[in-house]
């Protein structure tokens, strides 16, 4: 067993209760392992597949409670009671929509290419689980600590474009073609200022491993790299396609994309893993700005990660209740325009401030805040000038002296046509004729 | 090497969540860009001329609070007027001023509808539709107190309306207008100021106001591009000559534009609505039935009268042979006549904006295919 597997508390429990006769386990005051000597393998096994249950059922159950709470806060968004019949506080309905799902018969259009129809909820699922397994939790508890894991989460979280080409191009739909092939624009457009924005970061962490990344948080990097946080949240909105950025899915226009022609439980799937996607976006924000799950003692820390993980994701959905949605055409200039920019500027300004301070202590990181900040708010506002829509240049005409007036004179008051009778009014059409 | 392409035909509607009804498109697409659009409507026909010609002329009342269902109260009011032009009725002045208050608490409704169904095109996850709508509960609530229905009124008679207000529909009215103007202020607030909502509308379906001369349209869509054609100033049906209010026009005739007309439109109304509560004066509310009977017979001949509905111009044409039913009716449709620029305004466009253009018309498929 690996030492940097020990480090991680979730594996040494379940490792070290099974086989504790091990080395490694022994060296840390475990008693004996309730597997003979000889099985570390079985061990290593056994800790893998619980690890891998614990994980996979654990967000399975955000989700469903994210439902729920996304759902309840519409209602209070929408000046509405939201979900609140089954269960107390009407909890219990996101498992009866589950169960509803479930039993719901399970469509393939005639023209579909089954293996791919068949192919893509799984596609979109396993990306979105993935991305779990680099995010530490709270001390020590992480799958594993990846020391390119900034680079993994960005390659595994554009797999999902993959599926949902994968989905529209099997449906044979061609709504779901154009919904795919916006996916792919959002994507192309929006991976590069996401990448960007991270550079900053990595920059002055120093690695790219997540759990560098919060130990270099003495100050929450939201504080020294706010323009960072600007474009990355932005992007990550835009990259799991949430509004103002819905376009792959936009409801109004595409009526779901390239979920059209799913049913059953593929289509919750679908649905599962549009959640899963921002429970991750709001984990990678908060380990990547918000220091992780860092606080103060003696609150644990999965309780502040939590904290901050539900503050993120309240923000995502503020964002999802309260703003329209883009045209692709905007969409697409908002990222080449505006935020590639934004990520350059950040990453000149942080390349002279690491150049000044190689190895930043606490006070230098404030510092460093204190110049990022000015230069945040300037360049987005510069930004939103360049790229804001220019109010008119007319203001609106004056009533009594309109720019287009019909008729000068006054109408009779018998517009309100009244003939004498139908064999007159026929006489006259005749006549006309 | 130019990749070979070619335009995309897709079907949208009529079961659709943004057709406003059932409203099927055609549309060909060259990427996101519109390239050609056929509309297709008759889904919701269901022969309401036709139907009045088996009916008495106070039962075809019913029969127009369903063709525009969001605005019952202006179809009545375009009808009773036609049917009070056709029988030579004298209508009383407290039904008369009756029916104003409710066909501009109607105008107010109808607007508001339209605005948030807009917000709910441009992709606003419901929020500002549930604002407006919220509000139009409160004056669906005023005209249960005043007629007992909220959608299918069916408040008007020839001669005015059938049952005067109840003593607690007044204060309840002096609230209601407040709430309306502060949320009008409140959805004003949040929209008009939204660069998302600015810049998705800002010069989008632009049409030249001879264009929309042209093709006979009016209402709100006319007057946002500068052109002051409002029945209620031009041609005062009931007592608008003795109410003043100012005709909001704008000049860009764009979605924007349309979205600014109604939102104003609706403030006036409000000026409109208070005004006659000022002037109301207490009497019968609509003939005697020996003077008006139950049972109208008007003389043979015709008559055409229009109001200044929500959409549009609103207008019913009757044909009297002299029985107790028309020969004939016709109604001058403002959302089917306002439909048919959809083409002018669509296609050069995006893809983005197809539904953004078709809310932004307001119209309503009950009215389009009666």
């Amino acid at each position: 067993m690996d030492q940097a597997f020990l480090d991680n508390s979730l594996w040494r429990n379940i490792y070290c209760v099974l086989a504790g006769d091990s080395a490694q386990c022994a060296s840390r005051e475990y008693s004996s392992g309730l597997l003979p000597g000889g099985m570390e393998w079985l061990a290593f096994l056994i800790a893998a597949a619980a690890i891998i249950g614990l994980f996979v059922n654990g967000v399975l159950g955000g989700v469903i409670v994210l439902i729920w709470g996304e759902r309840r806060l519409f209602g209070r968004f929408q000046s509405r009671t939201g979900p609140n019949r089954w269960g107390p506080f009407g909890m219990l309905t996101s498992v009866a929509d589950a169960i509803k799902t479930m039993f719901k018969e399970d469509l393939v259009p005639a023209e579909a290419d089954r293996i791919l129809f068949n192919l893509a909820p799984v596609l979109i699922a396993a990306p979105a689980l993935l991305v779990f397994s680099v995010i530490p939790f709270g001390i020590g508890t992480y799958v594993a600590d990846l020391n390119i894991g900034v680079l993994f989460i960005m390659a595994v979280t554009s797999l999902t474009t993959l599926s949902v080409l994968t989905a529209a191009w099997s449906s044979a739909n061609r709504i779901a073609i154009l919904s795919a092939l916006r996916s792919i624009a959002l994507l192309i457009s929006y991976e590069i200022p996401m990448a960007l924005a991270l550079v900053g970061i990595i920059m002055l962490a120093g690695s790219m491993s997540l759990g560098d990344i919060i130990a270099a948080q003495n100050v929450p990097f939201i504080i020294v790299q706010p323009l960072a946080f600007f474009v990355f949240f932005l992007a990550a909105m835009a990259e799991m396609a949430r509004a103002p950025f819905d376009l792959t899915e936009a409801e109004s226009e595409l009526a779901a994309g390239y979920l059209n022609d799913y049913a059953s439980m593929k289509f919750g799937i679908f649905f599962l893993a549009e959640f899963m996607a921002e429970i991750s976006t709001s984990a990678i924000v908060t380990t990547l700005f918000l220091s992780g799950w860092r606080g103060f003692d003696p609150i644990p820390s999965h309780f502040w990660f939590g904290a901050k993980l539900i503050a993120v994701l309240f923000v995502i959905i503020w964002f999802r209740m309260t703003l329209p949605r883009l045209r692709v055409d905007q969409v697409l200039k908002f990222a080449w325009k505006g935020l590639f920019e934004l990520t350059l500027i950040n990453i000149v300004v942080t390349a002279i401030l690491i150049a000044i301070w190689p190895q930043p202590t606490t006070s230098q990181l404030w510092m460093m805040a204190a110049i990022n900040w000015p230069i945040a708010i300037i360049s987005i506002w510069g930004v939103s000038k360049l790229l804001g829509t220019s109010s008119y240049d007319k203001p609106q005409p004056d009533a009594d002296n309109p720019e287009y007036p019909v008729g000068s004179e006054e109408i009779p008051a018998a517009s309100v046509y009244k003939a004498e009778s139908t064999s007159q009014a026929q006489a006259s059409n005749e006549g006309g004729d | 090497m130019a990749i070979k392409t070619q335009p995309v035909t897709v079907n949208l509607g009529p079961q659709h969540p943004s057709t406003h009804g059932v409203f099927r498109m055609r549309v060909m697409f060259d990427g996101e860009e519109i390239v050609d659009v056929e509309p297709i409507f008759g889904y919701l026909h269901r022969g309401s001329e036709k139907l009045a010609e088996e009916r008495t002329y106070t039962q075809i009342v019913t029969l127009t609070d369903r063709m525009d269902y969001v605005s019952s109260m202006l179809n009545n009011q375009a009808y009773i007027l036609a049917v009070e032009k056709l029988a030579g009725i004298e209508p009383s002045p407290r039904g008369v001023w009756l029916r104003m208050i409710a066909s501009e608490l109607q105008r107010i409704a109808s607007h508001l509808v339209a605005t948030g169904f807009l917000l709910q095109d441009l992709g606003a996850l419901g929020t500002p539709l549930i604002y407006a709508m919220r509000e139009r509960e409160n004056i669906l609530d005023l005209f249960e107190m005043i007629c007992g229905a909220r959608i299918t009124n069916s408040y008007l008679r020839p001669g005015g309306v059938f049952m005067d207000a109840p003593e607690e529909f007044w204060p309840a009215l002096e609230r209601g207008l407040d709430d309306i103007v502060s949320t009008i202020d409140e959805l004003e607030e949040y929209l008009s100021g939204n660069e998302i909502v600015f810049s998705r509308t800002k010069g989008t379906a632009v049409l030249s106001p001879e264009l929309l001369i042209n093709a006979s349209i009016t209402g709100p869509m006319l007057r946002a591009s500068g052109v002051d054609w409002d029945l209620r100033h031009r041609a005062p049906y009931d007592y608008y000559g003795r109410i003043t209010f100012e005709r909001k026009l704008h000049t860009a005739s764009d979605n924007y534009a349309r979205y600014w007309v109604r939102v104003q439109e609706a403030r006036e109304s409000v000026k409109i609505i208070r005004q006659c509560i000022e002037q109301i004066e207490p009497g019968p509310v609509r003939p005697s039935f020996d003077d008006v009977p139950r049972l109208l017979r008007p003389p043979a001949g015709d008559a055409y009268a229009a109001i200044e509905g929500s959409k549009g111009e609103l207008g019913f044409y009757l044909v009297s042979d002299g029985g107790i039913s028309p020969y004939r009716m016709h109604v001058r449709a403002s959302s089917l006549i306002n439909l048919t620029l959809l083409r002018d305004m669509l296609i050069g466009g995006q893809f983005g904006d197809l539904f953004v253009t078709f809310g932004s018309v307001d119209l309503n498929m009950g009215e389009v295919d009666r």
